[in-house]
């Protein structure tokens, strides 16, 4: 029965991944506008738009 | 994507889709306008033609924007520093709201703004808050230029100081979210370390019994502390207040949970309620986040301040400066060009002065003003240059000093919600049946009693109840928002579904003057016949006279002899040797009455020399449908009609509006607001329906405040919700509706209920295990809500809503 402990650390790791990704979307604002970059997404320059913008 | 060839026989502006009447071709396409067929250039230019492609016609055309709209001001330090977000000596960032802003087209621009300008590093738009962010390199433009650049494009940004202050939306949006994320994370972990407990039947080894109990405790307390504290720190207000709200007895049953739970691991007694605790929370969060939802893309907290420019030219030893609108003084001279707004209560010294009211009162008819008359602030100037003098400060002005009214400082207090209502009555009955059952069983076995106790607290803590709200109103607001009816918050349906009295104003709210149709049937008229009409009609301010003069195009003027307004009639009067009558077919031809019912209100009859020559028919001038609307709301409600004009129509309006209603004319902002208080003292629920500056007074007294709006990203002023003016006819369906929801919400309370006398069942006998609370929560919290949702979705399809 000692296998538990491992599961329960494994079962407790993998959940505490979900919530910290999570917490990183809702951070870095993914949930603040939820309709632009379906759009965005579409636009064929974007790719190369963004290394320009980089090379800048 | 085809190049539309139909579009381009058909003659449409290949930029904005308008018709084109003075056709410019340029590069194989027709432009309504040069300044459509510039902005293509550009985009050719710059290779960004996908514009066209991705939506049809996307542009917005550039003929109606404002003439002289300058962006001068944007040099001023001072105003700049108030707009920018950050700057250093490489990049500024600096975000503008566009109400432009409709299509994947614009987004397209809009991002690749770059192309166009490259001092422009960066450009995000936000569609749904119709936002643009924009990084630019310091040195290379300004902000004058980026707001040029995009005004140029069609996208004029309106900028305003207020509208940009700090926002704290986001910030209590995204803490909900974490709150979210880390109740339904404990949640999920809970539950699995709950099912060895309830599938062993008892057969646990103590060992991991307490291993997993002592972990649900972990687990636990970071829902407790954190994701629920919204709920305590309510619940605390509300009782230091001496009221009860919804928050108290959820409160009392999470701390009755949680502790009790603690309890019984640490004692060994049993497994707790954790994943009961942790689930109730994360479902309460969730109604919590449902009931945040609201429609970004409008304000409904624009106040004068949201009209007025920020800043206005001031002329001082004959040099023009530009000055913030919050420094001018009295006795400043200001200079007000074609298109400007006149901040503040002035006095005209130089110019023409023609000023277009219809900011403040809907009505878009120029007041022509002489050397020396004092001119209100909202007004728009619609011509040469003037040079005014101001006599007040901009918050003392007629029109703004209405914002110190004490109406504009109070906040929302009532505090019959029904929420609080039924909040207030079960937690009183909870506690007596509590204690009833505590005290039964104390005789017998105290560790019962105690267990008792609790359990009635644990298993009636009104998580369903809390849902149902959020839920239902959520959806009817989703459900008027298809509909065009757009609410501020899920607190307005309450609120509209307790109206018994209902307040319009006239000009611009149940008229729309600017789109009406005029016809002419009857005998034809010459060119001098009509010219001599027009005229006549010139005289008369009322506003069908108003609208034949607009429409009869005509430029020879005569002089009118022996003049005579005969209000609620007509007009008569001698254009050399004929003598014309205009106005309702009665006064027109005295003694006959033949005249039929239908549209009596919006036919006007001319008459020369005693002979009927026909009648002008003005469509429209009425909102579609508003005698069917005043109709149906006269049933239930009482009616008032208030007009800042003169009574002319008082006889048309009283057919229209019957008999019982109150009709109030000449009534400014203050008297508007002043009539709204009064029938609130006399316990009335009012509803005030308006539109322009002049009514805010009044939306803002009203129990609630709907303005009326052509298009709805236009400014409107604060209120409470605000309706398409194409749904007008509709009101008296949606305030049924909002009835129907709070009555959707009283069922889904008894229907909670239900789940509650079963809990207390078991709970009074003292025999709630934790797996049926485990049970009975989440299927009572999930099937409530599956209840609200339907039953608002079933009433709105019976009621033709969706």
């Amino acid at each position: 029965m000692d296998v538990m402990f491992i599961l329960i650390g494994a079962s407790i790791t993998v959940a505490m991944t979900f919530l910290f990704a999570f917490i990183w979307a809702v951070k870095s604002g993914q949930y603040e506008d939820r309709y632009t970059p379906s759009v965005r997404i579409l636009f064929e320059e974007n790719i190369q738009s963004e290394t320009e913008n980089k090379k800048l | 994507m085809p190049q539309h060839p139909d579009i381009l026989t058909k003659h449409i502006c290949y930029h904005c889709g308008d018709e084109c009447i003075d056709e410019i071709s340029y590069d194989e396409k027709s432009f309504c306008c040069v300044g459509c067929k510039s902005v293509y250039e550009l985009l050719f230019q710059s290779n960004l033609c996908s514009y066209y492609t991705l939506e049809n016609h996307p542009g917005i055309n550039l003929k109606e924007s404002g003439s002289g709209i300058k962006f001068s001001y944007l040099d001023d330090k001072e105003i700049s520093k108030q707009i920018i977000e950050f700057s250093n000596d490489e990049i500024t960032k600096v975000t503008f709201y566009i109400p432009s802003i409709h299509c994947s087209s614009c987004i397209y621009l809009l991002e690749h703004l770059y192309k166009i300008d490259h001092a422009v590093v960066n450009s995000k738009t936000d569609f749904t808050q119709k936002k643009i962010f924009i990084t630019y390199k310091t040195g290379e433009t300004s902000l004058r230029k980026i707001a040029e650049l995009l005004y140029s494009i069609g996208y004029e940004p309106a900028i305003n100081i207020d509208d940009l202050a700090e926002n704290d939306k986001p910030k209590v949006l995204k803490k909900l979210y974490y709150k979210i994320g880390i109740a339904g994370f404990c949640f999920g972990n809970i539950m699995l370390f709950s099912f060895p407990e309830y599938l062993s039947l008892g057969n646990l080894d103590p060992f991991y019994k307490h291993l997993f109990g002592y972990l649900n405790i972990l687990l636990s307390a970071p829902v407790f502390f954190y994701c629920a504290s919204d709920y305590f720190k309510s619940a605390f207000i509300g009782l230091k207040q001496k009221h009860i709200n919804l928050d108290v007895p959820i409160s009392l049953g999470i701390a009755v949970i949680f502790l009790r739970s603690v309890f019984e691991v640490i004692s060994g007694f049993g497994a707790g309620y954790f994943d009961s605790l942790t689930g109730l929370i994360f479902f309460l969060l969730i109604g919590k986040l449902i009931q945040t939802k609201t429609f970004d893309f409008l304000n409904f907290e624009r106040n004068y301040k949201s009209y007025f420019p920020i800043s206005v030219t001031i002329l001082k030893d004959k040099t023009e400066t530009t000055t913030p609108i919050n420094k001018l003084a009295k006795g400043d001279r200001i200079v007000i060009r074609n298109g400007e707004l006149i901040p503040a209560d002035s006095i005209l010294f130089k110019g023409n002065a023609k000023i277009d009211y219809s900011f403040v009162t809907g009505e878009s008819t120029p007041v022509e003003k002489v050397f020396g008359e004092i001119i209100y602030a909202g007004g728009r100037q619609e011509g040469d240059l003037l040079e005014l003098e101001v006599v007040r400060d901009v918050s003392q002005s007629y029109l703004t000093q209405l914002w110190n009214n004490d109406a504009f400082k109070k906040t929302d207090t009532e505090k019959t919600k029904l929420n609080d209502v039924i909040a207030k009555y079960f937690t009183y009955i909870t506690l007596a049946v509590a204690i009833t059952a505590g005290a039964f069983w104390l005789n017998k076995d105290i560790k019962i009693a105690v267990n008792v106790f609790t359990a009635v607290l644990v298993i009636a803590c009104p998580c369903a109840l809390a849902l149902a709200g959020p839920f239902a109103l959520s959806n009817t607001m989703r459900i008027f928002g298809k509909n065009k009816f757009y609410l501020k918050n899920t607190g307005v349906i309450e609120k509209l579904s307790k109206i018994d009295s209902i307040v319009f104003d006239k000009t611009g709210t149940i008229t729309q003057v600017k789109n009406a149709e005029l016809n002419y049937y009857g005998n034809l008229l010459s060119n001098k016949e009509l010219s001599e009409i027009k005229s006549l009609v010139k005289n008369s301010t009322h506003p069908l006279s108003q609208k034949i003069y607009e429409s009869v195009k005509c430029d020879d003027e005569f002089e009118i002899k022996n003049y005579k307004e005969f209000p609620g009639k007509g007009i008569k009067g001698f254009v050399g040797e004929n003598e014309y009558k205009i106005g309702m077919l009665e006064f027109v031809m005295t003694g006959d009455n033949k005249e039929d019912t239908e549209n009596k209100a919006s036919k006007v009859y001319v008459s020369k020399n005693g002979k009927l020559k026909g009648y002008f028919l003005i469509l429209n001038y009425f909102r579609k449908g508003l005698s069917e609307l005043i109709t149906d709301l006269n049933q239930s409600k009482e009616l008032t009609l208030l007009s800042g004009d003169n009574d002319n129509e008082r006889q048309n309006l009283q057919e229209i509006f019957g008999t019982e209603s109150t009709m109030k004319f000449y009534q400014r902002p203050e008297d508007k607001l002043h009539y709204i208080k009064s029938l609130q003292d006399n316990n009335k629920r009012v509803l005030m329906i308006g539109d322009g500056l002049n009514d805010a007074g009044a939306l803002k007294q009203s129990d609630a405040g709907i303005a009326v709006t052509e298009s709805v990203t236009c400014f409107s002023p604060s209120c409470d919700a605000i309706l398409s003016s194409e749904k007008f006819r509709e009101l008296n369906k949606y305030l049924i509706f909002s009835k129907t929801t709070m009555n959707v919400i009283k069922a889904s309370f008894a229907f909670s209920m239900l789940y509650n006398f079963v809990g207390l069942y078991y709970a009074v006998q003292g025999t709630l295990s934790p797996i049926v609370a485990a049970i009975l929560m989440p299927v009572s919290s999930i099937s409530v809500v599956l209840f609200a949702i339907f039953l608002t979705d079933y009433f709105a399809k019976r009621q033709k809503l969706i």
